[in-house]
């Protein structure tokens, strides 16, 4: 009986992607090419802006090239007051966030599985309504006190992280037994609080910390509903003091862009030791 | 849950007349970073043959078989298939079928779709494909479920709808990749004897990876020892057992108690009698040695004098395993559940060796 | 006698140590039943009371408004101001458009790039390129607008670089102030979103499948067809409409660019919030909001069917 093999070149069915090359367990050229080309691409079309912008930021009308937009930032009126007042806001909305979110979540997966489904629908909505929508009747019906308080945009803030923090919640959640660590937990003694906070927490910490960065990136950058609001974070410094010096403005912008970068990754490798768990073990 | 009709198991036979192909592995190397998965392994395999890789994870027994089923390069070495080198053809057109470990099954597809993907890929026509599918799901016991999605079957029946789909493209050879490990223990021994009459049946030539001794030993028509990249011993079931070459397969292949020995001029000296080596006596040098006894090469006599004292026992059904405490070492002796009353804990007994020769290897340094 | 809700059941039917008021009642009467119900619901009322606040109110707020007449009565004459032509109509047509276009490009582009990236082996370039997804999704505005300014602006670097080829674009239809100019802004966040929603569906791809299908002799291509598109297709589709939420809500990084010369729903309402407001028509702003809602539900509930249909198999 011919074997399947010539079946193959009979029907054209045989790749010749691949170069046949021992190369010691990647036979993969191509692929590697086109991956490289690729994140190429979307290196150059994501940093070519951000250069473009801190050569203008560093560049005077004569064309020569100084640090003292950069230099002349800490000096600058309100920077200081709008930085730590989104620096403010972003730790409020997390914390908010996390108390609300984390317990929640953990109870619909142990108690209520049913009203996941629920949660779902809920947590899409904050995209269905726009931002700019939801500042609108947010302005209109928050009370005085609250509006005079710029914690009214951590708790707005809440509402916008919400689909992201339950999705990464969510999947962090469904990959742990969590019934059963409950159960032992409980069994030896702990109580809720220590349960959630000394077994839960931990287990999640991947979870929770991409939630953190997506929160924080999104109180750093929001600037629409700020603006709106009448309040100075940083995003909105930015913006105003464009009008006094465009230089420093965009420098303090490319910075903040930088720095936030940073910052998230560095809350991300606070997971190192669980980062090799997506490869595969291969040595058995 | 019986395995098929015997109609459809003849004709799948005379079909796969390619089955029962030749298979060597030859001094395989590969290198990961630093480790060395394979070391120069080396395997011959019968038309036909069923040998099982067994040891620890960390031997190299999956990545022997990833290189046989061609995911994986060696750095040197080769693999021969009906006497051909097959090193350099990529994995698609290996046509070996392999059965992984756990949820390889196409999950947007159901039991019968599965089946028949490799059909589908050879442009076979769509109603052979899934007559044949049927066929296949009828071999394995799951001909009700073939509109099944693999989220609605059991770990058992995604393994079975696996072994289905590996054997639909009538492979020269069938890998299994520790199949049955993720199963649970009643659901594996079912399993594990249906696996292996299909393998008789068909005549197919089988490599089966585990770290389980009792599947390897149960299914197997030779078992390969594997440790640190190489094979320690290649052997028969019961040669295996019964006279392991090595003290690492003497300790992973069944259970056996070491004891300090010293070596004299016509052996070792071991419970009052001298015992032969076993082996080749000469490639053994040092007089401080240890001997691996299996619980069953030894005998437990109780005596009032005797210099073992019992300390542990354990019922085991037929037989009782008493662990036996002498000059030091626990040597674990088994005797009929019957007699067991006499060996209550604390007892004193005398050993004899009932074998002729033992297993001796180097002394493991007191811990 | 109103029922208990289905949650209410889910606790019920577990009998676990720790279920609080469940299995164990012999007495079923309905009403035990509701507080059964309420009780394993109670934990859960911070949240839905939060979400009550801070998202239903101002909702309601808007639907209500939308309705009413500057003196307060219940009217229809803001619904038609916007629904019947004109600017308004204008800027919902255009903001679909361009939320969808930029769901579509960039959700395919975002897909092919997350791909790239987690099938690399450098660890610190996954991190980096996750937290820069995070950043970049939430960056817009002016700063973005001032970026492509300063980059494919008349003046912009690239644009010099390109002209010292002869392929200035500007010089070819090109304006970075028109739909396909803000459409390519559009691209700086919602790539970087994309990528950050699907890379967890790609983790889902299980290797074993791709080597199974390798082995039974599938090409490249014919995993992709057969197994891995369909398998992450539901995932993609609710990625990208993640995007078109995105890319019709956004707000600033469209005022920015385009000062209002583009007809755009959000910057409608933006211009209505910052006071440019016609008098008899203070409630416009309201009824737009409304619109946009309506708008979002219905494409919610178009790629929920999407999602089903492509998704038989997850039943």
């Amino acid at each position: 009986m011919a074997s399947i093999g010539t079946v193959f070149e009979a029907e054209g069915l045989v790749d010749h992607e691949f170069p046949m090359v021992p190369d010691g367990g990647n036979r993969r050229y191509r692929i590697r090419w086109g991956r490289g080309l690729i994140l190429l691409l979307a290196g150059a079309y994501f940093l070519i802006p951000i250069y473009a912008a801190l050569k203008f930021s560093l560049q005077n009308i004569d064309g020569k090239f100084s640090l003292s937009p950069i230099t002349a930032i800490p000096s600058q009126p309100g920077l200081g007051a709008a930085f730590f007042l989104s620096v403010r806001l972003a730790i409020v909305t997390m914390v908010i966030t996390m108390l609300l979110m984390v317990p929640t979540v953990i109870y619909v997966h142990l108690k209520m599985p049913r009203f996941r489904r629920v949660m779902e629908v809920v947590t899409i909505l904050p995209i269905v309504i726009p931002p700019i929508v939801l500042i609108l009747g947010v302005l209109h019906a928050a009370p005085l006190w609250l509006k005079s308080s710029p914690y009214l945009l951590s708790l707005v803030y809440v509402i916008l992280a919400m689909p992201f923090v339950y999705r990464s919640l969510d999947s962090g959640l469904g990959a742990l037994d969590v019934k059963t660590l409950v159960e032992a937990s409980r069994s030896l003694g702990a109580g809720w609080i220590a349960t959630i906070w000394r077994v839960l927490v931990p287990n999640l910490r991947a979870a929770i910390l991409s939630a953190t960065v997506l929160t924080v990136a999104l109180v750093l950058g929001e600037f629409t509903m700020a603006s709106l609001d009448l309040w100075e974070t940083l995003p909105v410094w930015i913006v105003d003091f464009d009008q006094t010096n465009a230089h420093i403005s965009t420098a303090v912008a490319m910075l903040s862009l930088i720095g936030t970068w940073v910052l998230l990754t560095l809350i991300i490798s606070l997971d190192r030791p669980r980062s090799g768990k997506l490869r595969r073990n291969r040595t058995s | 849950m019986t395995i098929d009709t015997h109609e459809t198991a003849e004709r799948t036979a005379t079909a796969t007349s390619s089955a029962g192909v030749s298979v060597v592995l030859d001094s395989l190397v590969r290198h990961f970073g630093s480790t060395k998965a394979l070391d120069g392994f080396s395997l011959d395999i019968a038309p036909g043959e069923f040998v099982a890789l067994l040891g620890p994870s960390g031997c190299g027994k999956t990545t022997a078989l990833r290189v046989l089923a061609g995911f994986e390069q060696p750095d040197s070495g080769q693999v021969l298939v009906k006497g051909s080198d097959v090193s350099k053809v990529p994995a698609q057109r290996r046509d070996m079928g392999m059965v992984f470990q756990s949820y390889s099954l196409f999950p947007n597809m159901d039991a019968r779709d599965n089946v028949a993907f490799g059909l589908q890929l050879r442009r076979q026509r769509s109603s052979a494909r899934r007559t044949r599918a049927a066929e296949l799901l009828e071999l394995v016991g799951l001909g009700e479920h073939a509109s099944k999605y693999p989220h609605q079957l059991s770990g058992g029946q995604q393994q079975r709808v696996a072994l289905a789909r590996a054997l639909a493209i009538e492979p020269q050879v069938l890998l299994l990749d520790e199949p049955l490990s993720a199963l649970d223990a009643k659901v594996r021994a079912e399993l594990r004897d249906q696996i292996r009459a299909l393998q008789q049946r068909l005549a197919i030539t089988t490599v089966f990876v585990t770290h389980d001794q009792e599947e390897a030993l149960s299914m197997a028509d030779r078992v390969c020892v594997m440790n640190r990249g190489c094979a320690e011993q290649v052997a028969t079931p019961s040669v295996l057992y019964a006279q392991p070459s090595t003290a690492f397969v003497a300790e992973f292949v069944g259970v056996s108690s070491r004891v300090n020995v010293v070596r004299g001029v016509d052996g070792v000296g071991l419970f009052g009698q001298t015992a032969k080596i076993r082996g080749d006596a000469a490639s053994i040098a040092s007089g401080e040695l240890d001997a691996l006894l299996r619980p069953e090469d030894v005998v437990a006599t109780v005596a009032p004098d005797g210099l073992g004292i019992v300390n542990h026992r354990s019922f085991l059904g037929a037989t009782t395993r008493i662990e036996v405490g002498f000059g030091g070492a626990a040597i674990k002796v088994d005797v009929r559940s019957g007699d067991a009353d006499h060996f209550e804990l604390g007892t004193r007994v005398d050993l004899a060796l009932l074998a002729r020769d033992v297993l001796v290897t180097e002394r493991r340094p007191e811990q | 006698m109103k029922t208990v809700k289905t949650f209410g059941h889910a606790a019920t039917g577990t009998s676990t140590p720790l279920d609080v008021g469940g299995a164990a009642r012999g007495v079923r009467t309905t009403t035990g039943a509701l507080v059964r119900g309420l009780r394993t619901s109670a934990p859960v009322l911070p949240f839905v009371l939060y979400v009550f606040l801070g998202l239903g109110i101002p909702t309601l707020v808007i639907v209500n408004l939308a309705f009413r007449s500057d003196a307060g009565h219940l009217t229809m004459s803001n619904i038609h101001a916007i629904t019947s032509g004109g600017q308004y109509l204008t800027g919902f047509e255009t903001s679909l458009k361009l939320a969808l276009v930029t769901s579509l490009v960039p959700g395919i582009l975002g897909t092919f790039l997350a791909y790239a990236i987690s099938t690399s082996r450098f660890e610190t370039m996954k991190r980096l390129v996750a937290s820069a997804s995070g950043v970049l999704a939430n960056f817009g505005g002016v700063n973005l607008a001032f970026m492509f300014v300063a980059t494919i602006g008349a003046v912009g670097v690239v644009t010099s670089w390109l002209a010292a080829l002869g392929l200035n674009p500007w010089n070819h239809g090109f304006s970075l102030y028109k739909f396909w100019g803000v459409a390519i802004v559009y691209m700086y966040f919602q790539v970087p979103l994309m990528v950050l929603v699907v890379t967890p569906a790609l983790h889902g791809l299980r290797p074993a499948w791709r080597e199974a299908a390798e082995n039974l002799g599938a090409s490249r291509w014919r995993y992709w067809r057969h197994v891995g598109i369909p398998v992450l297709m539901p995932s993609v589709l609710g990625s990208m409409f993640l995007l078109f939420g995105s890319g019709f809500s956004a707000y600033a990084t469209a005022e920015a660019l385009t000062g209002g010369t583009i007809a755009l729903t959000p910057i409608q309402i933006g211009a209505y919030l910052q006071g440019n407001v016609i008098s008899g028509e203070e409630n416009i702003g309201y009824a737009l909001g409304f619109g946009m809602v309506v708008l979002m539900l219905l494409s919610v509930i178009g790629y929920t069917l999407m999602q089903r249909r492509s998704s038989k198999w997850l039943r």
